[in-house]
Parts: C-alpha cells; structure tokens; sequence
C-alpha cells in the first residue's frame, strides 16, 4: 500500500512538473558580447531584447506565457560563445538571441543548429546564412544586401570613380571586404588602397595615411565600432577631406560618441537607425534611452524586433515548438500593422535572410541623420 | 619621405608614451625590486578617475589633479604599504604573481563598476595640423611629445642634479650604503612609487584621447611599457625613453611598409632580440647578483 501510495505521489509530481514547464515561463537565453570589442554591439543588443521581453511580459506574455530572458556575455571570445551556446540547450531554450559577432555566431550555431533551436544574429558575415543552417536568422542585412546599395550611392550620389578601403581583418570584415569589391566592380568603381586592420586595433595613423597617399576620391570604412572611432578621429587628425562612407556602424551613435566633431560628415548606409523617419522607431529609442540612460544604436534595434517577430510568429504556430517555429520563419511576411513591435515591415528568406527598408544617414553636428529611404529589394 | 617624416613624428609621440609608463617599472625596480605587471591598470584607473570629474563638470587640468592625488594615494601609497611592503620579503615572484592578480582585479573592478564599453575622453591638444617639411604634423602629436619629453627629461635632471633625487638613486644603487649615509631609505622608496603613480596620470591624460578610456586599455600600455623598459635597460630609466621611442616609430614603420598586421608584433620581436643579443637593455648595464 505504501509503495502504491509512492508510485501516485511520483506520477502526480511528474504531472505537475509537465504542466509547470508548459505553462511556467519560457526559456530565451541570450549570447551577448558584453565585454570585448563587441561590448558596445552586444550591449545594445541585450538591451533591445531586454526592453522588448519587458513590454512582452507586462502584456500578458507569448500564448499566455511570461518570457524568462537570460544572458550571459561571450566576452567577444568565439569559444566562450560556443561554451555559452551549450549552456543554453541545457537550459532548454525556445529561441537563442546572438551573438552579434560574426565571427561568435560561426562558432556557436553549430551548436544550436544540433539541438534544433532557432537562433537569431546581429551578425553580417554574407556566409552565415550560406551554409544551410535551418536555424539562422539575421536582425539585419546581409552584406550581400547592403554593399550594392552602398556601391550604387557611391557612383550616383558621390560620382566617385576610386575607392580606398579600410576593414578589419575578422569574419564581418572579411565578408564586407569581398562583398563591397563585388559591389564597386559592378559598379564600375576601382579599388585604390585595400587596408586591413586587426580588431581592437588602436592606432590607425599608418593606415590613414595609407588612403591620404592613394589619392583615391574617398574612403570606405568597414571596421568594428571602436575602431571606427579611431579611424575617424585619424582620419580629421591628419586632414583627410575626401568623403568617408561606411556601412551601418560608421555614423552609429557610439562611433559618434566616441569619435566626437571627428564624426560630421560621415555617411553611411544604416539598415536600422533610432533616427529614421519612422514614429515607431523614434518612439522606441526614447523609450530605450530613457529606460538604459544611453541612445540605442541600430544593435538595440536589431534584439528588440527580433524578440517581436518571436512573439509574431509564436501566436501564429500557436506553440512554443522551435523547430516549428524556425520552418515557419522561412518565407514569413511580418507586418507592422499586426505586430507594432517589428518597428518595420520585415521578410525572410529561405535561407534566414532579411529585407525590408533601409537608410543612407550621415552625421551633422553630432548626430546622426538620416536622408534617404531605400526600399526592401523584393517590395513587399 | 615625407611618409618617413610623419610616420616617425607620430610614432615618437606615441613611443613618449610607452616610454612614461616603462619608467615606472624602471623607477620600481631599481628603488624597490618590484615589477609591477599591474602598470597597465595603474595607466587605465586614473583615465576613469579623470572621467568621472569631467562628467561632473570639472575642467579637465582639476580633473588631471584629482587624478594625481588620488592615483598617488591609492596607486603609490596604498600600492606599496598593502602589496609590496607584505610580500617582497617574499621574492619577487610573489610580488609578480600578486601584480599579475592586482591588474586583473582593477579591471574587473572598472568593468563591474563603470562600464565595459569604451568612452570618449577629451583631449588636451586643439585638433588639427601643421605644415612641417612638406608633410602634416597633428596638434596633438607635437603636444604629447613636448609633455612627455618635458617629463623625462625633468625626472632625469631632478634625479641627477637634486639631493633628493641623488638619495633616490643612492638608493636604487644600494640600499645599505646609503642606509649608512643617513638616507631615509624608506621615505625615499615611497617618493618613488608616488612618481610612478604620477607619471601614469600623466599617461593616462595623453593616451586616453587615442585608446579611448575602456577598463582593458591598460592590457597593451602595460605590456608595450614593459618590453620598452626591458629593450632600453631596466636599470636605467633614459633606457626607458629609448625602447618607448624605438617601439613606437618601429610599429608605426612597419605597420605601413610591411603590414599592419605585423604592427603589433614589433615590440616582441625587438624584446626577444634585445634579450637574445644584449639581455641587459640597449643602455642598461650588467648587473651580478648573489644566488
């Protein structure tokens, strides 16, 4: 009778531990670069997702379940991201959020990739939606995406004929690097100096000067947020008045930060920019910086729409299934009009890549502005 | 040419600085056989400390001197009588293993408690150039190698030409004799750690516009500052100056007419060269000791 009695209790405690994990909350787990090159990326990121799983949760939740974000800082160490990512399965996470590094999320989404998580990515690498991962989703463009449009304004707007490139010498920069030769070649544009710098890099004198000789009609600068800083501070310190464009982190707000009066003037093209002249999107980064104390840069973007289009597409399946839910991403149209929290209409492709709308900004007196919207490459 | 002229101007003014810091260990060692690895950290701190005044409105040269007092209490005083003072009796690997574990802790400490991102930090030099011999020579490079000159060469003369200074050197020389000359040994060992923790203020005020102030900025001051003390002599302090100078304008060169990539990697090989060929430092003179 006793070992009857044990055998109802251990059932009863299996059901109520199955119904806790179905309707308990639901495990997100972030990989973010917290410390490292990449602290201001992931950072950003964190806070984004951070925000959006705040307002998530004092709405009610996903499905009528509360989201349990957690996070831990890959220390911009591609290895620590794959540790990282392992500890996340054994915390049996729904959705993976970053890393934001390129170089990070090449290593740790083989590991999501196995336990058949969905895994979101502020990365840029071209290829790291090339390698038929069923998992991978990006925040942002691809640069495959993003350099024609910035080689297109180049010849258009700028009318330069030569080109000067400095990029930092990692898995983003490499892939920039390729993509933006493809994208001035198309465009009938020479490359003049071709400079590559490490990460973390601090002295950027030997390589402006490099461009100062080129004589080429501008600069293209493709490095890391910090780095950016230091180049742009270079760039002013040795007189360089050529135009200087960049792709997304170049008129960021902490490059601008960093990089103080050495920043004006700077262009680039911003798949997402707290300054575009979209309400929603103006309304989410006063909401950010009042809540963080710091302007949101297009990272914070990227981690709060990404935890909105879980929401979205999670009360479409109409469960918390996350291989259901990446099958479901692949082709899917997310609207503002159903789902404010995407801030933009946004698409995915088969391979987990993005489009939607996107920017040329560039910096006056100290800010970031935005003066031209480019369209989604397949309209919606 | 005109590429030589500017790639030295500019890696002479960053070399000044390798070289304020390399004087520290230089300083350290021959007053007190102490190598701190935490010189790095000790360069970094006073960055934060500047930082926190100026977001608080103080004008950057009182935020300077908020830095030196507070640096030279905590990173002078404070440095000596808690760390050195209990463990050099001890060896000086202890010291080395408790310096290696103070660096790590300062920057936890700043990460924790300030931030982890970098932050911009004002510089003291107006921005823009001038015309020198056909190339463009930066406000700020000139500036930082006027103080930083101006610096090194103060600290030899006071340590040449001012009693206090020849008590200081007597003691780095030998600490007995000069116990028996009726030098306050002690007192004269603390006067040095409080220059380091000075001259890493200053430091701190001139590279900080560049590396920008991030808690782990002091990883490649410290290192560079300890390869430069080791390639111009650790027991002399003008050794310091010239392996500052020698790594700063040697990266610069090779960064631009090799590769960048090769950059960061000229401070180790000048190091295992000097090591190799002349372990006592290009001005350095041999030392015996008893084993």
């Amino acid at each position: 009778m006793k070992r009857f009695a044990g055998w109802i209790g251990a059932m009863m405690l299996g059901v109520a531990a199955t119904a806790a994990a179905q309707t308990g909350p639901v495990p997100i787990v972030g990989l973010v670069e917290l410390s490292g090159p990449g602290a201001v990326s992931g950072t950003n990121f964190n806070d984004g997702v951070r925000m959006a799983v705040q307002e998530i949760n004092a709405s009610g939740g996903i499905l009528g379940r509360k989201i349990d974000y957690t996070f831990n800082d890959t220390q911009s160490n591609p290895g620590v991201a794959k540790a990282l990512a392992q500890k996340a399965v054994d915390q049996n996470a729904y959705v993976v959020m970053g890393p934001v590094f390129s170089g990070s999320i090449f290593v740790s989404m083989d590991v999501t990739r196995k336990a058949e998580i969905t895994n979101f990515t502020g990365g840029e690498a071209a290829n790291i939606t090339q390698q038929g991962n069923p998992y991978i989703f990006r925040t942002s463009f691809t640069q495959s995406n993003a350099m024609p449009r910035v080689a297109r304004y180049m010849k258009n707007a700028l009318k330069l004929k030569t080109v000067d490139m400095i990029w930092v010498n990692n898995d983003f920069g490499k892939g920039g690097h390729d993509e933006f030769i493809k994208a001035i070649n198309a465009e009938g544009i020479k490359l003049g100096a071709d400079v590559s710098t490490d990460q973390g890099q601090v002295d950027f004198s030997g390589a402006v000067l490099k461009v100062k000789q080129s004589g080429s009609d501008g600069v293209f600068v493709y490095v890391n947020e910090e780095e950016a800083a230091r180049t742009l501070r270079e760039l002013a310190k040795q007189g360089y008045n050529k135009p200087r464009v960049g792709e997304t982190t170049l008129t960021g707000q902490k490059v601008i930060e960093l990089a103080g009066p050495a920043a004006n003037g700077a262009i680039a093209h911003v798949g997402l920019s707290p300054d575009a002249p979209i309400p929603a999107v103006r309304a989410f980064a006063e909401k950010f910086q009042k809540e963080f104390k710091y302007k949101p840069d297009h990272n914070g973007i990227k981690g709060y729409t990404a935890m909105y289009v879980v929401k979205a597409m999670t009360e479409k399946i109409g469960k918390f299934d996350s291989k259901a839910l990446a099958a479901a991403l692949h082709g899917a149209k997310i609207l503002v009009k159903d789902h404010p929290g995407v801030l933009m209409d946004v698409a995915f492709d088969k391979n987990g890549d993005i489009d939607r709308e996107s920017f040329m900004s560039k910096v006056e007196n100290g800010k970031q502005v935005v003066f031209e919207t480019l369209p989604p490459l397949h309209p919606f | 040419m005109v590429d030589l002229i500017q790639l030295i101007v500019s890696g002479t003014a960053t070399g000044a600085i390798y070289a304020l810091a390399a004087l520290g260990f230089t300083l350290l060692w021959q007053a007190s056989g102490t190598i701190n690895f935490a010189q790095g950290e000790f360069v970094m701190l006073p960055a934060f400390t500047m930082l926190i005044c100026t977001t608080h409105g103080a004008p950057l040269w009182l935020a300077f001197l908020v830095a030196c007092l507070v640096s030279a209490v905590l990173l002078g005083i404070g440095f000596k009588r808690i760390v050195v003072d209990p463990l050099i009796r001890h060896g000086v690997i202890p010291l080395v293993i408790a310096t290696l574990g103070l660096s790590i802790g300062l920057k936890q400490f700043v990460k924790a408690s300030y931030a982890t991102e970098a932050q911009p930090f004002p510089s003291v030099f107006p921005a823009g150039q001038f015309a020198f011999f056909g190339t463009h020579v930066s406000y700020s490079d000139v500036g930082t190698l006027l103080i930083a000159g101006l610096i090194v060469i103060g600290l030899q003369l006071f340590l040449k030409r001012t009693v206090t200074g020849r008590a200081m050197q007597a003691c780095a020389q030998n600490m007995d004799a000069a116990k028996v000359l009726g030098i306050n040994v002690k007192t004269m060992v603390l006067y040095v750690f409080i220059i380091n923790a000075v001259l890493a203020v200053v430091a701190s005020l001139l590279i900080s516009p560049t590396y920008l102030a991030k808690f782990d900025m002091g990883d490649a001051i410290g290192q560079k500052a300890f390869f430069a003390a080791i390639i111009g002599g650790f027991n002399q302090t003008s050794g310091a100056l010239l392996g500052g100078v020698l790594i700063g304008v040697l990266e610069n060169v090779i960064g631009f007419y090799v590769s960048p990539a090769y950059k960061e990697g000229v401070a180790l090989v000048l190091f295992m060269v000097v090591i190799l060929f002349r372990p006592e430092g290009l001005l350095g003179k041999a030392e015996e000791r008893k084993v």
